[in-house]
């Protein structure tokens, strides 16, 4: 009897399962909703980070709004013109070739670099240290505190703090803009990956605070506005900003700037090139004196 | 009359939100804006009743002649997960703008204990078909009507200057219980 009890129940429940199974099998077929074939292709074209760069919540947002033909082919800033070029193949258009860009941080003053006012010891967050007295312990108050806020928002692991400040990894960044946000100093924007030009200080103080607080801060002095050709960089607010539409990367500023504020890769190998002779040139100077003095003799 | 007293209890005085406290999850997640509120008042409407109907269905035809009446648990939610799954299919065939504003909401009215206490309500009072159905009418009306009172006074929450601790959830909840404890006075005035 009580088997039977179990059966009936066991049955009873099954079977109201079953029936539910097969009317909602055949309900979906009925009610089927065509889905763009499109959404999906460019869906799996797309990088899958979901990191919102674009705007959209998440890729599939992002593809939707592709395939409705709302946002541009070329709306994912973390694949750049490769993804976008492959999303322009799915859709039929031509892309339009897009420069890829990479975060950098406008701030040079490392330990040796920049002052700083107090110890903090607090818990290891910009956001909430920006917040103390003085906007943080740096000297500088526009200055990198090196917290690492930056560098725990980044999902692709492009930043890091290297000696009180956050650097970006060119190679790892995709340009999402997270840690553009999530800097409470404002620090991190974005330049074409392919211009090795940047100036490393966002200070608006003026030139005696800045010489105060740090070595390497931008004085507005100016000497790289006067020294650029293309009329690409101007100081604005105290401090310097390079116009990357005319920028053409010759690196004169940079060489120019009396307080190393502007980093140019191009600049910097000169500049250690140059070091390094030197170093070699005192390293060979008494070789080369006692030379001329065995040579003398000889060519006299 | 009996019908009619019915559908204002629902409404008014067994609000599920407001004195039952059930289905308090769509509540607080749908009613930011009064139109997306009124949807979803609308798709709780549409599942209660329907639900009402096929639960008791079920209850009355299937579980009470196989003597399983101990099963109602199990078989409602059942019955009501497979309807709201097909509503969902529905809704996104019929109206897609509705089926975009309710997003993730509709599935959860899946697990909406509103949506199983009116059915166990019915069940435990011995209501006929008609009765049963009356009374998902009016509990689902009580719902889209709180729910829909509730975002309007959101909607004027936010253009305010609210102090940070209340910012978002904290006042949305000490509102639900102001109107709750307003609701309240309506307790005692319908006896069935």
């Amino acid at each position: 009897m009580e088997i039977i009890n179990i059966v009936t129940a066991v049955a009873s429940i099954s079977g109201l399962g079953v029936v539910f199974g097969g009317f909602l099998g055949y309900a979906s077929k009925i009610f089927a909703v065509e889905e763009d074939p499109k959404v999906g292709e460019i869906l799996s074209v797309l990088p899958g980070a979901n990191c919102g760069g674009c705007g959209y919540p998440g890729c599939s947002g992002c593809a939707t709004a592709i395939a409705e033909g709302k946002a541009p082919v070329n709306a994912c800033p973390v694949g750049g013109s490769k993804v976008a070029n492959k999303v322009a193949a799915i859709m039929g258009v031509e892309a339009a070739d897009t420069e890829p860009q990479v975060a950098f941080v406008k701030c040079n003053g490392t330990c040796s670099n920049a002052k700083s006012k107090y110890t903090y010891e607090g818990i290891s967050d910009c956001v909430f240290a920006s917040q103390l007295a003085g906007s943080g312990s740096k000297g500088c108050t526009y200055g990198c505190l090196g917290l690492g806020t930056c560098v725990n928002v980044c999902d692709f692991g492009a930043l890091s703090v290297v000696d009180g400040v956050a650097v970006v990894d060119e190679e790892k960044c995709v340009s999402c803009g997270k840690c553009v946000k999530a800097c409470p100093k404002g620090l991190i924007a974005f330049k074409p990956k392919s211009k090795k030009t940047a100036v490393r200080c966002n200070s608006k103080d003026a030139g005696k605070e800045v010489n105060a607080n740090c070595s390497t801060g931008c004085i507005g002095c100016k000497i790289c506005e006067k020294n650029c050709k293309f009329d690409a960089i101007h100081v604005e607010n105290n401090v310097a900003v390079i116009d990357y539409s005319k920028c053409k990367d010759c690196g004169l500023c940079a060489m120019k700037c009396p307080k190393h504020a502007i980093k140019n890769e191009r600049a910097e190998a000169m500049a250690a090139k140059k070091a390094a002779e030197e170093a070699a040139a005192k390293a060979a100077a008494p070789a080369a004196e006692e030379a001329k003095k065995d040579d003398a003799p000889k060519s006299e | 009359m009996r019908l009619i007293l019915l559908l204002l209890a629902g409404i008014f005085v067994n609000n599920y939100i407001f004195s039952q406290f059930l289905g308090i999850c769509p509540f607080l997640g749908v009613s930011k804006k009064v139109e997306t509120a009124a949807g979803m008042g609308i798709a709780v409407i549409f599942v209660i009743v329907l639900a009402c109907a096929a639960t008791w269905l079920i209850y009355n035809l299937i579980l009470v002649p196989l003597g399983l009446e101990y099963l109602y648990n199990i078989a409602f939610i059942l019955v009501i997960a497979a309807l709201v799954q097909f509503i969902e299919m529905f809704i996104k065939k019929s109206s897609p703008s509705l089926y975009q504003a309710l997003g993730v909401y509709l599935p959860l009215i899946t697990t909406n204990c509103a949506v199983l206490g009116c059915a166990v309500t019915n069940m435990q009072n011995g209501y006929n078909f008609i009765e049963a159905i009356v009374n998902g009418i009016g509990g689902a009306g009580g719902f889209a009507f709180a729910i829909v009172l509730f975002a309007g006074i959101r909607e004027r929450i936010a253009y305010n200057d609210i102090p940070k601790p209340f910012d978002g959830f904290p006042l949305a909840l000490i509102g639900a219980g102001l109107m709750s404890v307003s609701f309240l006075g309506f307790s005692g005035l319908i006896k069935l």
